[in-house]
């Protein structure tokens, strides 16, 4: 943290304060996830078990029509891999946020809170370092993927880049908002099983929509109004160049409205949480 | 700059990153007619903006499709009406036929396009026709159901297959006898011959290979076989063959296999299968060679792909049951 003094009377503070506060915290997530290497070996093979097995007894069931961005028939692992690659992303999104609860709970966190800058620029910074090591470990997907003839042009690689740090955003910002209802860990595995399940299985990420329609109509439109969904259909479409706009709407106003739930949420003055008297958080 | 400005001028970067699209490079101009057995039309595809230009209302059963060598026609044998119809390629209409035997399924031309050899598939015979004179100047009696036709690079052997009969004849030009019969495995569909004529592929739809003729010897010297993992193999049947002109990579199709097979033209090995629509029939290279488009008979398609990257890179919806195409330069 910055060991500049701070001085009340100062209004604001310089770029230079605001960036060092940035780097303290990336560098802190970064040097988090290289020490838990588990972490980083089951946030990939969990979207790889899901490519190499899931995706192995559904080979043949896709490929039998196009549907953007796709220009032409596809096997069933190419089409799910965005939704894999946004499901690393739900993953990382939940796990930092469950690391959230777990600084709150050793205490770590108190040293995060007496940073003088601003409560929300702490908090966004905590969300980019979390998007960060979730883009990171997308792109170590991608190269896996890409052996296994998952090939999207080259440029794909590039444009959709911005697409992961917005959906990786969004989901950061959704867990840090979930996290501050959170007291202990203990409860966070009902979180998982409300919020992650839910939200990958009711979503495009492994059947497109027109398929869900045909089973039921009703599930499609749960799947059209679920944020993953559209944070897969713009992964989708920027690894192949291109733009979902909806879905870019979609994303981007979701990312605005959960950054600021979480911020009020973990604004002392205002947060959901109920605090015992003159006790913290 | 500020904290709030820092904020946005993240996002908004994120954002302007995201509008950044890839640029798509403007390629060959070339034609491709494809026919459609069951529409009765002729799709017409310009490679460059890969859209259907014209749909040309032709004869009943629309099969076997040929430029002339001049450019100026599109010959498509129109097997219902026992006819080839002549498209003009400038006002894409229908102006004249040939006369073929009944039910023309597949036909090539020699080297010079002076003259036409087409498969009659329900007369067993192979009718000789002169382009120029457009007229009939005989014919030659082969297998049951004739259908892959092919001339020899040095124009000395027309190569007819019969289904039924499952050979490959040998035909020699000038006497318009058979000279050679060489079995190949169940119901051959397609014969092509390597640019050099070192080689002529063979395909057998039952069989599921394609044999490799020594054309000096007239024998087998080998066969291409498929094998793709979840697949039956009877969906593999292969059909249509395109072989690169440098003789180094061959092209099948597979059928109801829905893939194209890239073979090393050398070792004879698979070395890749393409995902397609359903029940790839035909295929045909651009001139350049840089795109192959195969007709997708039962998913009313026609897929391209990158030959050099070995891709699939678009699928372009025709008419009704795409069987026969042929490209050429407008």
């Amino acid at each position: 943290m910055s060991t500049t003094t701070f001085n009340p009377s100062r209004s604001g503070f310089s770029v230079g304060e605001y960036i060092t506060c940035l780097t303290g915290i990336v560098w802190r997530e970064g040097l988090r996830f290289l020490h838990q290497r588990e972490r980083f070996v089951s946030a990939l093979v969990r979207p790889l078990v899901w490519l190499f097995i899931f995706a192995a007894g559904f080979r043949q069931v896709l490929g039998i029509s196009i549907i953007p961005p796709y220009e032409t028939y596809i096997l069933y692992e190419v089409y799910i891999a965005p939704g894999l690659m946004a499901m690393i992303q739900l993953f990382n999104g939940m796990q930092s946020s469950l690391s959230m609860v777990y600084d709150r709970e050793m205490g770590n966190m108190r040293t995060l809170l007496v940073s003088p800058l601003p409560r929300w620029y702490l908090l966004f910074c905590k969300l980019l370092a979390g998007t960060a090591v979730s883009v990171l470990q997308v792109y170590a997907f991608l190269v896996i993927a890409w052996f296994w003839d998952i090939t999207p042009p080259p440029i794909g690689y590039l444009t959709v880049l911005p697409a992961l740090i917005l959906s990786g955003l969004m989901l950061g910002a959704l867990g840090m908002l979930i996290s501050s209802g959170i007291k202990q860990l203990e409860n966070f595995a009902g979180v998982m099983n409300f919020v992650i399940f839910p939200m990958f299985f009711a979503s495009s990420a492994l059947y497109p929509l027109w398929r869900v329609e045909e089973g039921s109509p009703w599930l499609a439109y749960v799947c059209e109004a679920n944020p993953f969904t559209h944070a897969v259909e713009l992964i989708r479409f920027a690894l192949y160049g291109k733009i979902n706009w909806i879905s870019l709407a979609v994303v981007a106003g979701c990312t605005a409205a959960f950054m600021i739930g979480a911020i009020l949420a973990y604004d002392p003055s205002r947060g959901f949480v109920r605090r015992a008297p003159g006790g913290e958080t | 700059m500020s904290a709030n400005k820092f904020v946005a001028t993240c996002i908004s970067t994120s954002l302007a990153g995201a509008l950044w699209l890839a640029p798509t490079a403007p390629v060959s101009a070339f034609v491709a007619y494809i026919s459609n057995e069951k529409g009765n039309t002729v799709s017409v595809i310009d490679t460059d903006s890969w859209t259907v230009t014209k749909t040309i209302k032709v004869g009943q059963r629309p099969r076997g499709i040929e430029f002339t060598r001049d450019g100026k026609f599109v010959m498509v044998a129109v097997g219902d009406d026992d006819t080839i119809q002549l498209i003009d390629t400038k006002t894409q209409e229908v102006t004249d036929t040939l006369p073929s035997g009944p039910d023309p399924e597949l036909f090539t031309q020699d080297a010079a396009g002076k003259t036409l050899y087409v498969a009659n598939e329900n007369d067993n015979t192979v009718t000789v026709i002169d382009l120029q004179k457009r007229a009939r100047i005989g014919d030659v009696q082969v297998g049951v159901e004739p259908e892959g036709m092919t001339v020899s690079p040095d124009g000395k052997f027309l190569i007819c297959t019969s289904e039924t009969t499952n050979m490959a004849h040998f035909i020699d030009t000038g006497t318009r006898q058979i000279v050679a019969n060489v079995l190949v495995d169940a119901r051959p569909r397609f014969a092509e011959f390597k640019q050099d004529g070192s080689e002529l592929w063979v395909s057998a739809e039952i069989g599921g290979t394609v044999s490799i003729i020594d054309p000096a010897k007239r024998e087998v010297t080998g066969k291409i076989k498929f094998a793709i993992p979840g697949l039956r193999s009877e969906a593999i049947q292969p059909v249509g063959i395109s072989i690169t002109k440098d003789g180094k990579t061959g092209f099948v199709a597979l059928g109801p296999a829905n893939r194209v097979a890239v073979v090393d033209a050398t070792s004879h090995e698979v070395k890749k299968y393409l995902l397609v629509g359903q029940r790839v029939w035909h295929l045909a290279f651009t001139p350049d060679e840089k795109y192959l488009m195969v007709t997708n008979g039962v998913s009313n398609d026609v897929s391209v792909i990158d030959v050099a990257a070995q891709k699939v890179i678009k699928t372009i919806q025709v008419g009704e049951l795409p069987w026969g195409i042929t490209i050429a330069q407008p």
